[in-house]
């Protein structure tokens, strides 16, 4: 059920401020992409466009095209709430919701696309979710206690968790790992490794060998000077754009030389 | 913060004047700390001993009534009643306004609303009480006529419908849109304090605005809204000219809200009783002045502990 996505020229604003400019590309289905580039250049605007977030922020708008399973997300007769629907986020600091359980964590997305659930069947999604995210283990035994209360890297798997229980077609990650430690940071590595398998991924980092690790397409970002809007240098597989880059600032990038 | 031995020490001018500073500003904190808590043990000590003789005030003083207590008893109940209308239109019109101004009007436009709203404080009650007598009172006539033909069988609506409008419900609906201004400040202030993390988190699970807020924005401000109306009915139940100008001094305990013969309340009483009371009279009206700063206190601490209560369970 997972879908690809066809962004064609796409120009990201903030009111007057154009963040982003002219980005087309193509999100196969069932895999990794990873977007790279330097702070700035536009890595989160663009995936927040995906799943139309971007439109929360006060005057902000986009132009161009997003085209997902054949239908333009930008469409007239489009609702942004439906696409969210479609399209789940994880954001870089992890956000349950500090009033409500574990459980209720894990449903809440459920709760709002639904009527009524039974308790035998929001069971099912609850554990279904949970063992998704690698997090079944850890917490089957105190489902009602706080989600507040896990440590940061459990949080951040409650939210994937969250995410995946509506089962969405594609997941966004805006550098899922970069608040957590490393011993987290692989279990999420390791989470969106199978994770692959169902959904189509789309994921910031800023952490190259992560990159590298286990994406199989990577995008990367550049702003085109200072005060200009970020754009798309080069989308390539992983492996080529790590070995034998098409761009030489993609290169330069790569291996440290700015950014 | 201590300097490495290679840079020069701080010259001690510098820092005996920032330990004057220090003590200034801590003494006159606590001195300002003290004086509340002075003033308010005065007027706690003065409410009582004045009004210990009310206790022993006769039938004369006590407008016919045998005991204080029976004196008393219709106007607390005439406060509460007024006070409980009051928030009761005034909640939810202020958590609405808030909501709109912090989530749902265009900037521009929130901020015209806020200071509108704010303005509202900015009226003196004897305006509001005139407005209520003259204006808000008679122009709701046919709805408390119509309230008490069509609702008559509740004891809410009994009627007779007042024909000057100086009703119970009326003194209500001047004391709600006396509260809103505080209780809608109050709730603004939270409602955008929300964290941003957490809105965006409902949103990108495919919530509507509304399914934000309350996913959102409700669990962040449940003690805040708390407290919001706490104050606001501070404002009502001790609230004196507004009610005194609509009112008609009655004390009677009476469900009605729509006729002339309403329950007066103890600031309102105290105010149209005062000038000519006499001897134990004053002490009774104290008395009943002793009853009210009771009963706010009461409200207030109950409050600061529902507060203090909800507040344990939400990890910021
Ligand atoms: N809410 C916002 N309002 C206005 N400008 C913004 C907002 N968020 C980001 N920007 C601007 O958009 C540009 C891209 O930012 P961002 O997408 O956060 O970059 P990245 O994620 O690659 O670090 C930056 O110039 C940033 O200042
Ligand atoms: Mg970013």
């Amino acid at each position: 059920m997972a879908t690809s996505i066809d962004v064609s020229d796409l120009d990201i604003y903030y009111g007057d401020f154009k963040a982003v400019e002219g980005v087309t590309m193509s999100i196969p289905a069932k895999s990794v992409t990873a977007f790279i580039g330097p702070s700035g250049c536009g890595k989160s605007t663009f995936l927040r466009s995906l799943n139309r977030m971007h439109e929360v922020v006060p005057g902000a708008r986009v132009d161009g095209r997003v085209v997902m399973g054949g239908q333009d997300l930008y469409g007239s007769d489009v609702d942004p709430v439906e696409v969210r629907r479609q399209v789940g986020m994880v954001f870089q600091r992890p956000n349950p919701f500090p009033t409500m359980s574990i459980y209720e964590n894990v449903l809440a997305g459920n709760r709002l696309n639904s009527r009524r659930m039974k308790k035998s069947e929001a069971d099912d999604i609850v554990e279904r979710a949970l063992r998704g995210a690698n997090l079944w283990k850890e917490v089957s035994d105190r489902l009602d206690k706080p989600g507040a209360g896990l440590s940061g890297g459990q949080q951040q798997r409650l939210c994937i968790a969250r995410a995946i229980a509506v089962e969405p077609q594609v997941l966004l990650m805006d550098e899922p790992c970069s608040a957590l430690d490393p011993i987290s940071t692989s279990a999420i590595e390791d989470l969106i490794h199978e994770l692959r398998t169902e959904y189509t991924i789309v994921i910031v980092t800023h952490n190259m060998q992560q990159a590298a690790r286990f994406s199989e397409d990577t995008a990367f970002f550049n702003l085109a000077g200072a005060g200009k809007p970020g754009r798309l240098v080069e989308m390539n597989s992983t492996k080529k754009i790590f070995s034998v880059p098409d761009d030489p600032s993609t290169e330069a990038y790569i291996s440290g030389r700015f950014g | 913060m201590s300097a490495p031995t290679t840079s020069p020490p701080a010259p001690p001018p510098a820092r005996a004047k920032r330990r004057i500073g220090d003590v200034l500003f801590r003494g006159s904190t606590q001195v300002a700390a003290g004086i509340i808590l002075v003033a308010l043990a005065g007027v706690a000590i003065f409410l009582t001993a004045e009004g210990i003789p009310a206790l022993r005030a006769d039938a004369a003083h006590l407008a016919g009534e045998s005991t204080f207590l029976a004196y008393a008893w219709p106007l607390l109940f005439g406060t509460l009643l007024a006070a409980f209308i009051a928030l009761l239109i005034a909640t939810p019109l202020a958590i609405g306004v808030a909501l709109a101004i912090s989530h749902y009007a265009p900037r521009r436009l929130a901020n015209l609303v806020g200071y509108v709203i704010d303005l509202l404080a900015a009226v003196p009650s004897v305006v509001y009480g005139l407005w209520g007598a003259n204006v808000l009172g008679p122009a709701m006539v046919p709805v408390y006529r119509w309230l008490s033909e069509h609702l008559g069988f509740l004891p809410l609506f009994a009627g007779p419908a007042s024909g000057g409008g100086r009703t119970m419900l009326t003194a209500g609906l001047v004391l709600a849109i006396m509260a809103l201004p505080i209780i809608t400040a109050i709730c603004r202030e939270i409602f955008s304090q929300t964290p941003r993390l957490h809105e965006e988190a409902a949103l990108a699970l495919g919530a509507t605005r509304w399914e934000m807020i309350r996913m959102a924005v409700f669990p962040y401000s449940r003690s805040g809204i708390v407290s919001a109306v706490m104050l606001g009915l501070g404002r009502a139940l001790g609230e004196t000219m507004a009610v005194a100008l609509v009112l008609s001094a009655f004390r009677i305990v009476s469900w009605d809200l729509v006729s002339g013969t309403a329950p007066s309340t103890i600031a309102a009483n105290i105010a149209l009783s005062f000038p000519e009371a006499t001897g134990v009279g004053v002490n009774v009206l104290i008395a009943t002045g002793l009853v009210l700063f009771v009963i706010t206190f009461a409200v207030n601490f109950s409050a600061r502990m529902i507060v203090a209560r909800s507040e344990k369970g939400l990890v910021r």
